[in-house]
């Protein structure tokens, strides 16, 4: 068995039911990771379902306001709108080899709903995504593209109906109907050995980085900066470049409205910048928590990063000082939004809107340095309602 | 009293337990002091008091509500340990919570806080046994009994291993799935109880609801019977609680000793 920790986080703290599933998930992952006919399925779908290699983008009017040469990771260009098919690729298809017949899956935004709906349909599963009804009604567009490849959606009507809500009704399904069911987890968080699981499938985005920013600068980045809700597109993207330490990570999470506590309540979801020591869905990591430990209701602008924890690699990456935590809030993702869209005609995701942020933020310090490359994980279309809504002076 | 002696107690008159399980604080702090007084007049032998925690994972939609009730009337671990040390009880009480709870608390100061609360026993559902090690130790040393779950699912190897560390009772999981009422018995029981081999109290739980069921379930086997969500329901309806809660713990209770063995 590989380990399960990263420093003092990670873990496997669940119900003694999924004990064994997760000891069959660790050992089905080890005998299939290797195997070239799953490797050259997984390149296949890789390639030609999903639409990699995507491209590294050199944003030449950014670059020139900011003073900086700026790279984006076009994960926007993914099939579905987000880095997120990455992971459903690859453990849809390692469910398959395990001889799983069903999946079920949370979803925050509905993109990784999105993802598992389509290699559900592609891949002949019975599909089930978990979604927070708060979630549902920003995200119709997201929700109706479940349906119509043949997700059954339920919506989650407790806690704070968002992203947790949803993992945890989506634990709940996975104990009971666990012997032909598939817990397709969405970010790297988890018991152990998802985060591993997912920050492997998502290492592709980091691996062409590192090819093709070598091939267009001759040199690796100064700075990589992603967004961070769970933390896959950043774990997917930082994890080839962990060994090169030169190289700076910002982790960028969501500042949402302020970073401030009510009594339930964060008014933000940068579990990494101020969370504590604690145990959420499987996993020991810094999370959002009053202080008896009940678990406080997250909020960003963005639906994907609007989550009261994060994944377990990342906190440890945090403690030993690899990576920047560091945040920008509601209305700074959505000034980067629009100015993503209007100076490089890319609309951006709302989630990757916050990488984009920082860095307008940070750019002019110097603490990026020369080389930047941004994780563009999703693109925009999915929130045109939810900007439209704020516009039109509506709260979200 | 503590739990082994409830079930020497209990043995030598050759009959299984009635374990109760209510949310602490639902829907009030106030009610629950009336609420486990009602438990044990209808005949249950130990109770154990839910501490109820935002995300719930093993726990059903009954559950679930019950804990949302009892955080919204403002309970939390000080209010807790307040409160089940004021309760006036002869029976053996026993702790259900979520780890965070007592990871943020801190492992020694939970456990002696219970101990001092006058809490026999600790259940930790999303706890398994290779994550348990201190909270383990820490029960060990001060007396506390920490109660394992084992569930269908769980393999021989890790039967043994949850034997050698668990104490009190074995919480055996009748069924795959969370916590809720069901209306009949999963074959899974029988051989469940039939598979762990231990001198330790077997007590089953998850779906049952009924006088019946508790029969079928003693007459499988088990030392004990747990019923949660069938109580929590009663609460849950507003209506004429005290009374029903104890209604059911003796239909509970009759099935119990009605069954031959």
């Amino acid at each position: 068995m590989t380990t399960s920790l990263y420093g003092k986080y990670g873990g496997q703290f669940v119900p003694e039911i999924l004990m064994p599933a997760l000891a069959e998930l660790e050992e089905g992952y080890q005998r299939y990771k290797d195997d070239p006919e799953f490797l050259k399925e997984l390149d296949y779908y890789l390639k030609d379902f999903a639409g990699r290699e995507t491209p590294l983008y050199f944003a030449k009017n950014l670059s020139k306001k900011y003073g900086t040469r700026i790279y984006l990771k076009r994960e926007d260009l993914v099939h579905g709108g987000a880095h997120k098919l990455n992971n459903t690729i690859g453990q849809s298809l390692l469910a398959k080899y395990m001889g799983k017949t069903r999946i079920v899956a949370e979803t925050g935004a509905g993109q990784h709903g999105t993802a598992t709906a389509m290699t559900g349909a592609n891949m002949g599963f019975e599909t089930v995504v978990y979604m927070g009804a708060k979630d549902i009604e920003r995200q119709l567009m997201n929700v109706y593209r479940m349906k119509l490849m043949g997700t059954e959606v339920h919506t989650v009507e407790s806690g704070s109906k968002t992203l947790k809500d949803a993992i945890n009704e989506a634990l709940r399904d996975w104990v009971t109907n666990v012997e032909n069911t598939h817990y397709l987890i969405g970010s790297v968080v988890g018991p152990h050995p998802y985060p591993m699981i997912v920050r492997d499938f998502q290492s592709v985005i980091g691996n062409e980085v590192k090819e093709q920013i070598m091939e267009k600068e001759g040199r690796y980045p100064d700075s990589i900066v992603a967004c961070t809700g769970g933390g896959s597109n950043a774990m997917g993207i930082f994890h080839p470049f962990i060994e090169e330490k030169d190289i700076k990570l910002f982790a960028v999470e969501a500042g949402g409205s302020g970073m401030t506590t009510t009594k339930h309540a964060a008014l933000h979801s940068a579990s990494l910048c101020v969370g504590e020591d604690g145990v959420l869905h499987g996993a020991r990591t810094r999370i959002l928590q009053d202080k008896y430990g009940q678990i406080l209701e997250s909020h960003s602008i963005s639906a994907g990063l609007d989550y009261s924890g994060v994944g377990p690699e990342l906190a440890y990456l945090a403690d030993i000082g690899r990576l920047t935590p560091c945040h920008a809030d509601d209305d700074e993702a959505l000034a980067a939004f629009h100015e993503l869209s209007r100076m490089e005609g890319i609309i951006p995701a709302l989630e990757s809107s916050h990488a984009l942020a920082y860095v307008m933020k940070a750019a002019q310090s110097g603490e990026l340095g020369d080389l930047v490359v941004i994780n563009l994980s999703g693109r925009g279309d999915k929130d045109l309602e939810t900007v439209i809504k704020l516009e039109q002076g509506g709260q979200i | 009293m503590n739990i082994p002696d409830k079930f020497l107690e209990l043995r030598a008159r050759d009959e299984s337990a009635l374990i109760a399980y209510v949310c602490a604080g639902d829907p009030t702090p106030d009610a629950t002091e009336g609420i486990v007084q009602a438990l044990i007049c209808g005949g249950a032998d130990i109770v154990e008091l839910g501490l109820p925690f935002s995300d719930p994972v093993a726990d059903g939609p009954t559950i679930q509500a019950a804990s949302e009730r009892a955080l919204s009337a403002g309970m939390n671990s000080d209010k807790y340990f307040e409160m089940v040390a004021s309760l006036d009880v002869d029976i053996p009480l026993v702790c259900m919570t979520y780890y965070n709870l007592i990871f943020k608390r801190g492992i020694e100061k939970f456990v002696l806080d219970s101990k001092d609360a006058g809490i026999s026993g600790i259940i930790v559902p999303d706890l398994p046994v290779e994550e348990s090690e201190e909270l383990a130790e820490c029960c060990v040393s001060n007396n506390v009994d920490f109660i394992f779950l084992i569930a269908p699912t769980t393999t021989e190897e890790r039967i043994n291993m949850i034997l050698e560390h668990g104490s009190g009772f074995m919480y055996l999981v009748s069924r795959v799935g969370v916590t809720g009422a069901r209306s009949d018995v999963a074959e899974s029981t029988t051989k469940l109880l039939s598979r762990v081999k231990t001198d330790i109290p077997k007590a089953v739980g998850f779906g049952i609801s009924n006088g019946k069921q508790a029969k079928e379930v003693v007459e499988d086997g088990a030392d004990a019977v747990i019923v949660g969500s069938a109580f929590v329901d009663i609460i849950a309806s507003g209506k004429d609680v005290n009374a029903r809660l104890e209604a059911l713990a003796k239909e509970l209770k009759d099935g119990i000793l009605s069954a031959k063995r």
